[in-house]
């Protein structure tokens, strides 16, 4: 596997090999089925609709149901007008949506499609909304995307009334359903009274029902919520990557305070957020809460002799590498090489200052914001990890370098089951403390000598 | 009209029904042959299956060739999502050949790219490659934006072919070009022709030797089919493209004859190579037990030897012997039962010749980017006018080169094809089905979920984008494109795996899960009503 990989790094690359990010499209896509019945629809060639479609089913195991302008050479010279004009017609026709979510492509960017316009001057059905994102896909990466969508929503959905609503908005960034649910289960607990969005929790792990339905009752953002967002009196976002800039957006336009908190990942960061929803609440902390910190805490010390300095290659989208960055910490881990495709290089910065707080010394460690696998691989070759943390692209890795992987953050194409559980809050770090813990054990198990096997560990 | 179709399209406005009517049709069999409207613009909005040129071109043809680096000169999504999501399986054939398949190569372009151009960059990436892994073969796919900007692919893969010595071929597959995936299979086989083929010079050793052409490896489906080939002594020269490579491909214009399989794919090098090369081709399918067995025999009497005849008969009587059983059992499971098929180029076709197999038949047919001589057979094709978008892809014509002659006489062909070998030719899906049952060009999302009310049938098989949804709604469903996961499905073994996988998913325990038992139990006494 992956044998033609050489040792010797090449810096400064222009050929990105093994990439370690994708499109925006896709994150606006994923984005907009976080809203109740939304059609997420693709200004530009279908490709585009078809490859988002299937690395989200691929993912989540559920249906991604977009629909697309489909481009053809007509369209790229004379503009998408009349396609996104006839696709808004289809689709309330036939797929009956409440919202339809635009973005564009690296296409309809290219040639200057304003579709911003374009949708003014359109008819849409009573009581239905269509809004639009500027998603080009030759800048930032698919997280970009997705925060470019959030902001579409608020644009052309949030109102203020003037009457604040007593609720905090709370922003997840790019997790997964079963975080959507452990997010809203601590708001929860924590006694908030709080609009969440975007939320997949029921969009994207649908239950089995026998029904086929495009879009379901009660399952994602609620738009008279998305409306209200402007009304909150707080908004706690996660993710600096995801959720900033829309976070700055509601700030700027409807006067929303915020704080922006790293995806809440391991014990300390979930403490964060718990510590920003009792700012909000006043209320204190319920014992339940206090008693999931406990296990997991309890948990970490006692499996602590198997991950202690284990090293650590963590690689993925820049807000849940962070995330990972910290559990690994805080389970006395090394993270070794933390590695990022999304071209943003003050993430760099950010993952030293966390280390810092843990007194790592830079030459200790590698960051690399803007880059690839090949060169994660090429680190590897020259010095070997005990573990890799990230997408199942790395799998080719794990198995050219015999290192074992543990599957997190986006996508996760080759294992069943990861995105209806949590990966954040103390539930998820559990989860991953057990899955990390796990990973070193079978490890030593299939290492040990006869004579060296233990049956209690 | 008849009656499925009907209410499907009553559903419709106008403006679509006008639009979908044509490319839907419910088989009469009668005075006329049956038509379908196919190769042609996708309705905006629609929910369309359908890919790019890119895709086919890049994803489909090119991809698989595992020794030569295929570079994808674009924005980074491309590259991402056809990085290692096909499942064309490859492996090194010798000792030290590269495989490149596990790679993915992009120019990853940024705004200033598309502003200023990125053929600098791509250069420089290309010099890196070299540096790097220094292959003998490039083949640069072009993503939507680069023909917008005006990148010259082609001038760049001149100048690579000059600097280094090497094979390397610009595409202009633009995913924009076209209506589906096939603009961009026809635009990978003018420059595979143009290229590659013809420029080896080892002859095959073997008394009989084939190339298989719309063969991709699926689940190792080619792998299935060498085997059996080789069995029965034929020389496999190379395979377009699935674990093919460009060592052999560019050898593959001294193979006797050409087995199709992808007929959609790839019909244009077959045509091409009969021109220049004198080479005949046979639409096979390797796609179940009775149609592989058809195929074998179709090639032993095209070169009509009684040794080959005889072997190939040993072969089929060994295999059958090998799977019989097994065969039996699954049948035994899956007779009466229906099936709906929506994929790509030829599949939808071969796998009812499967299915039937196993006592089942298919309803529902469909193709994402056939044209009209997949459904209703090659003899269609001096009917078919082309349009705008089907005039936008360059037509390449070749003459015969010194040297190269037919193995048969034009009489002898006749003969040949009145012997009942497919010679040159594929009569279509149509012709293998039956009266009442659907066929669909282009079919979308909601069609499907329409038909399947509809025909109600067993089991779906599609896409990834359709599974979970027709799931959900309670309907078997298997992925035709990757086999969720499994295969091989071709060949004789490989229909045995079919079987299986489709027996697995019909009879898994967890489908009478799904109901909990409180939505059947009535409700106890007394919990009904108020005070009373």
């Amino acid at each position: 596997m992956l044998e033609l990989t050489p040792k010797e790094i090449m810096e400064n690359r222009h050929m990105t090999i093994n990439p370690c990010k994708t499109c925006e499209p896709v994150g606006a896509m994923f984005c907009a089925l976080g809203a109740e019945k939304c059609m997420p629809h693709s200004h530009g060639s279908q490709g585009c609709c078809s490859y988002h479609r299937t690395v989200l089913s691929r993912h989540f195991k559920e249906p991604a149901i977009a629909s697309s302008s489909s481009f053809t050479e007509g369209a790229s010279v004379f503009g998408g007008r009349s396609n996104i004009t006839t696709a808004v017609k289809n689709v309330f026709d036939i797929y009956k949506p409440d919202i339809m979510a635009i973005h564009t492509t690296c296409l309809s960017e290219t040639i200057g499609d304003d579709v911003g316009s374009y949708i003014v001057d359109m008819e849409v059905p009573e009581g239905k909304t269509v809004l639009y994102a500027s998603t080009p896909s030759y800048e930032g990466s698919h997280i970009q995307g997705f925060s470019n969508m959030m902001i579409g929503f608020m644009k052309y959905m949030t109102k203020k009334t003037g009457t604040p609503n007593g609720k905090v908005a709370i922003f997840p960034g790019w997790v997964n359903p079963g975080d959507d649910r452990e997010l809203k289960r601590i708001a929860e607990l924590m006694g908030a009274n709080y609009i969440y969005f975007p939320d997949h929790d029921g969009t994207l792990d649908h239950p089995m029902d026998g029904k086929n339905e495009y879009f379901h009752d009660n399952a994602g953002t609620k738009a008279k919520d998305i409306e209200a967002m402007g009304d909150c009196e707080k908004l706690i976002s996660m993710g600096i990557y995801c959720s900033l800039e829309p976070s700055e957006y509601l700030k700027k336009e409807y006067k929303v305070p915020f704080s922006n908190i790293p995806v809440p990942v391991g014990v300390k960061l979930t403490d964060q957020y718990i510590l920003e929803l009792q700012k909000f609440t006043k209320k204190e902390v319920p014992k339940e809460l206090e008693d999931e910190r406990g296990r997991l805490v309890d948990l970490m010390l006692d499996s602590h002799q198997y991950v202690y300095q284990k090293k650590a290659a963590i690689y993925g989208d820049p807000d849940i590498v962070y995330g990972f960055t910290a559990l690994c910490l805080e389970l006395g881990m090394t993270p070794r090489y933390i590695i990022t495709g999304t071209p943003k290089a003050h993430w760099e910065k950010e993952i030293k200052a966390l280390m810092d707080q843990y007194g790592v010394d830079e030459s200790e460690y590698v960051v690399k914001a803007d880059t690839d696998l090949f060169y994660l691989h090429q680190l590897i070759k020259n010095e070997s990890v005990d573990i890799l943390l990230g997408s199942s692209y790395g799998k080719q890795i794990a198995k050219a370098e015999d290192i074992p992987l543990v599957r997190m953050g986006f996508p996760v194409l080759d294992r069943y089951g990861n995105p209806i559980q949590a990966t954040v809050g103390y539930a998820g770090a559990i989860r991953y403390t057990e899955k990390i813990v796990d990973a070193m054990m079978d490890r030593k198990d299939r290492d040990a000598a006869d004579e060296d096997f233990d049956v209690v560990m | 009209m008849s009656k499925e179709r009907e209410l499907l399209l009553d559903k419709y406005s106008s403006r679509v029904f006008k639009n979908r009517k044509s490319h839907i049709t419910q088989l009469e069999f009668g005075e006329n042959p049956d038509e379908i409207a196919a190769n042609s613009r996708a309705i905006p909005g629609i929910i369309t299956a359908r890919g790019c040129c890119y895709a086919g071109c890049k994803g489909v043809v090119v991809g698989p060739v595992k020794d030569s680096v295929v570079i994808t000169h674009g924005p980074i999504g491309c590259a991402f999502y056809s990085w290692g999501t096909r499942r064309n399986k490859a492996k090194p054939s010798y000792e030290g050949e590269p495989n490149f398949v596990p790679y993915s190569f992009c120019t990853d372009m940024r705004a200033s790219d598309i502003v200023f151009g990125g053929e600098k960059k791509l250069e420089e990436g290309i010099d890196e490659i070299m540096q790097l892994f220094h292959p003998k073969c490039i083949f640069i796919c072009s993503t939507c934006p680069i023909g917008l900007i005006g990148d010259d692919v082609q001038a760049v893969a001149k100048r690579v072919e000059e600097k280094y010595g090497i094979t390397a071929i610009g595409y202009s597959c633009e995913g924009y070009k076209g209506v589906s995936q096939s603009s961009g299979h026809h635009i990978a086989n003018n420059g595979l022709m143009r290229y590659v083929i013809g420029k080896g010079e080892e002859a095959p050793k073997g008394k009989y030797s084939l190339n298989i052409l719309g063969e991709y490896n699926i689940g190792g489906d080619g792998w299935e089919q060498e085997r059996i080939l080789k069995k029965i002594g034929y020389e496999v020269v190379s395979v377009f493209t699935g674990d093919g490579s460009y060592e052999t491909l560019k050898n593959s214009h001294l193979a006797d004859l050409n087995l199709v399989m992808c007929h959609r794919s790839i019909n244009y090098i077959a045509e091409m190579m009969k021109t220049k090369y004198g080479v005949d081709w046979l639409k096979v399918n390797f796609i179940g037990v009775g149609a592989t067995s058809k195929s074998l025999r179709m090639m032993a009497k095209y070169f009509n030897d009684p040794e080959l005849t005889k072997r190939t008969e040993e072969v089929i009587a060994e295999e059958l012997a090998e799977i019989s059983g097994d065969i039996e059992y699954y049948k035994s499971k899956l007779k009466g039962k229906t099936a709906g098929i929506f994929v790509g180029g030829s599949r939808s076709h071969h796998y009812q010749m499967l299915l039937r197999d196993f006592g089942m038949e298919t309803t529902i047919a469909g193709y994402e980017f056939a044209h009209r001589d997949d459904y209703e057979g090659r003899e269609i094709i001096p009917q078919i006018k082309a349009d705008a978008d089907s005039k936008n892809i360059e037509e390449i014509s070749v003459e015969r080169v010194v040297g190269y002659e037919d193995r048969y006489s034009l009489e002898e062909l006749k003969d040949l094809r009145n012997e009942g070998v497919e010679l040159d030719n594929y009569s279509g899906m149509i012709k293998d089905m039956k009266e009442g049952y659907m066929v669909v060009d282009d079919y979308n999302m909601f069609e499907t979920d329409q038909l399947i009310e509809a025909y109600k049938p067993d089991i779906f098989f599609s896409g990834i984008k359709d599974k979970y949804a027709i799931q959900h709604g309670g309907v078997v469903s298997r992925q035709m494109h990757s086999y969720d996961y499994s295969g091989p499905y071709a060949g004789f073994r490989g229909a045995v795996n079919f079987g299986r996988d489709v027996t697995m998913s019909l009879y898994t325990n967890a489908w009478s899960l799904v109901k909990p038992p409180w939505k059947t139990m009535p409700m106890l006494e007394g919990t009904l009503g108020g005070a009373g």
